[in-house]
C-alpha cells in the first residue's frame, strides 16, 4: 500500500473535496506531473486538464480549468478557478466552456488565450473519452 | 380621545405591518443560512489563496515585482470600490459602509489627491449620489444575480485590471461589511491594489518552495486572480452581513410593532369602556329624574 497524503481541491465556490490519496495528476502549465507522498515542496499554475486522484477507494478524475497547485509537505492542494467533478461534466457544459474560451480567443487574439482555449479542447476530449 | 373606529383601523394596521416585517425576519433568517454556508464554503480557497500570496509576495523585494504588487509608483488616484445591498430595509448596514466610503473619501480628498468611485449594489450608491456623485466611474448592478458566483467577482475584477492598466487609477480599496454575527456587522476598508498581504499570517517559514514556472512569472498569473478572490470574498461576507442586518432589524421592527399593538388594544379597551360607562350613566341618571 503506497504512502498516503493529504489531498485538497477547492473552487472559490466550494471545498469539492478532501481525502487521503495516494498519488494526484495534477496538469501543471509546464507539463502534467504526478505528486505522491514527499514530493518535493512545488508550486505551480494550472493549464486546463483533468485531475486524477487515487484513493483507496479508486480513482477520481476532475476536470479543471486553471488556477495553481501547492504540494507540500502537509500535502497536496489544488486551487482551481472552476473545477468540477467527472460525473458532473456534461456535453452541454463542456460546449459552454469552449465556447467562451474561444470567444476570449477571438477578442484577445493572444497566445495564452489560444492555449487555454486549446488546451480545454484537449481536456474536454479526454475526460468524455 | 380619538374614536374607536380609529383606534381599531391602526391596530389592524399596524397587525398587518407585523405580519410583514415578521415575514420578511424569516426570508432573512432561510437566506442568512444560505449566505453563511456560502461565504463558509469560499474560506478554504481564501485562505490558501492568499497564504501562498503571502508568502509569494514576501520573497519579492524592491520595485522590481509586478504592478499589481507594489504600485505603480504613483499615489494620487484613489479608487472607492463601495460594495453594499441592492435592497433596503435591513438597519445600518447600507448606511455605515456608505459613512466609511464616505469619511475616506473626504479624507484623500482633503489629503489633495483624486477620488473616484466604483459602486456595486443600488443602495450604496443612492447613499452617496448627493454628496460624492460627481466621482462615481461606474456602477455594478447585482440585482438580477439570484446566486453569488465567482463569475460576478470576475467580471468586477476584470474591469478593475483594465482600468489599473489605463492608468486610471494607482490604488484601489474595497469597503464592505465583514459578518460577524447576526447582530454585528463591521464595516471594512481593505486596500486590492497594489495588493497587500501584510495582514496574511504566513505560517511556518520552513518549506521552500520549487516554483514552475518561474516565481515571478506564477506572481504575474496569480495577481489579478488574487483580486477576483478577494472581490469575491468581500462579496460573500457582503451577502451574509446584508441579511444578518435585515435579520435582527426586521426582529426589532417586529417587536416594535408587537409593543405598539399592545398599547393601542389597551387605549381601545379604555375608550371602549368609557363609552360603556357614559351610557351607564346617561341611563341611571334618567332612571333617576323620573
Amino acid at each position: 500500500m503506497a504512502e498516503m497524503m493529504q489531498f485538497d481541491l477547492v473552487s472559490p465556490e466550494r471545498r469539492l473535496t478532501s481525502v487521503q490519496a495516494s498519488e494526484v495528476q495534477i496538469p501543471g502549465a509546464e507539463g502534467d506531473f504526478t505528486a505522491m507522498a514527499q514530493h518535493a515542496p512545488v508550486i505551480t499554475t494550472l493549464r486546463p486538464g483533468v485531475l486524477k486522484v487515487v484513493t483507496a477507494s479508486g480513482t477520481d478524475e476532475y476536470l479543471v480549468t486553471g488556477g495553481f497547485a501547492e504540494v507540500g509537505v502537509a500535502g497536496t492542494s489544488v486551487l482551481a478557478e472552476r473545477a468540477f467533478a467527472k460525473a458532473d461534466v456534461t456535453p452541454e457544459l463542456l460546449e459552454d466552456l469552449i465556447k467562451e474560451a474561444n470567444l476570449q480567443r477571438d477578442a484577445n487574439n493572444t497566445d495564452m488565450a489560444a492555449k487555454y482555449a486549446d488546451d480545454l479542447v484537449a481536456a474536454s476530449t479526454q475526460i468524455s473519452g | 380621545m380619538p374614536n374607536l373606529k380609529v383606534l381599531k383601523n391602526r391596530i389592524a394596521s399596524v397587525k398587518s405591518t407585523r405580519k410583514i416585517t415578521k415575514a420578511m425576519q424569516m426570508v432573512a433568517a432561510a437566506k442568512l443560512r444560505r449566505a453563511q454556508e456560502a461565504a463558509e464554503a469560499g474560506r478554504p480557497y481564501a485562505e490558501r489563496f492568499n497564504a501562498v500570496m503571502a508568502q509569494l509576495a514576501g520573497g519579492v523585494s524592491g520595485d522590481s515585482g509586478p504592478k499589481l504588487l507594489v504600485g505603480n509608483g504613483s499615489n494620487q488616484t484613489h479608487l472607492l470600490v463601495v460594495m453594499t445591498a441592492e435592497r433596503g430595509l435591513c438597519g445600518g448596514f447600507n448606511g455605515n459602509i456608505a459613512k466609511l466610503a464616505r469619511v475616506a473619501a473626504n479624507k484623500l480628498m482633503a489629503e489633495g489627491k483624486t477620488v473616484k468611485i466604483l459602486t456595486v449594489g443600488k443602495k450604496g450608491r443612492e447613499a452617496l449620489k448627493r454628496e460624492l456623485g460627481s466621482h462615481f466611474i461606474g456602477h455594478v448592478d447585482l440585482s438580477d444575480v439570484k446566486k453569488l458566483g465567482y463569475d460576478n467577482a470576475a467580471t468586477i475584477a476584470q474591469d478593475l485590471l483594465t482600468r489599473f492598466d489605463a492608468g486610471e487609477f494607482d490604488v484601489a480599496k474595497i469597503f464592505y461589511s465583514t459578518f460577524q454575527s447576526v447582530i454585528s456587522q463591521t464595516p471594512t476598508e481593505q486596500q486590492i491594489i497594489p495588493a497587500d498581504f501584510s495582514h496574511v499570517e504566513v505560517g511556518e517559514q520552513s518549506t521552500v518552495y520549487d516554483y514552475e514556472p518561474g516565481e515571478e512569472a506564477i506572481l504575474a498569473d496569480l495577481l489579478p486572480r488574487a483580486v477576483a478572490t478577494q472581490i469575491f470574498s468581500a462579496l460573500l461576507e457582503n451577502g451574509a452581513s446584508e441579511q444578518g442586518a435585515r435579520m435582527s432589524a426586521m426582529d426589532n421592527a417586529t417587536r416594535n410593532a408587537g409593543d405598539m399593538i399592545d398599547k393601542l388594544t389597551i387605549q381601545y379597551n379604555r375608550s371602549r369602556q368609557a363609552v360603556i360607562t357614559n351610557e351607564l350613566i346617561e341611563i341611571i341618571s334618567g332612571a333617576e329624574a323620573l
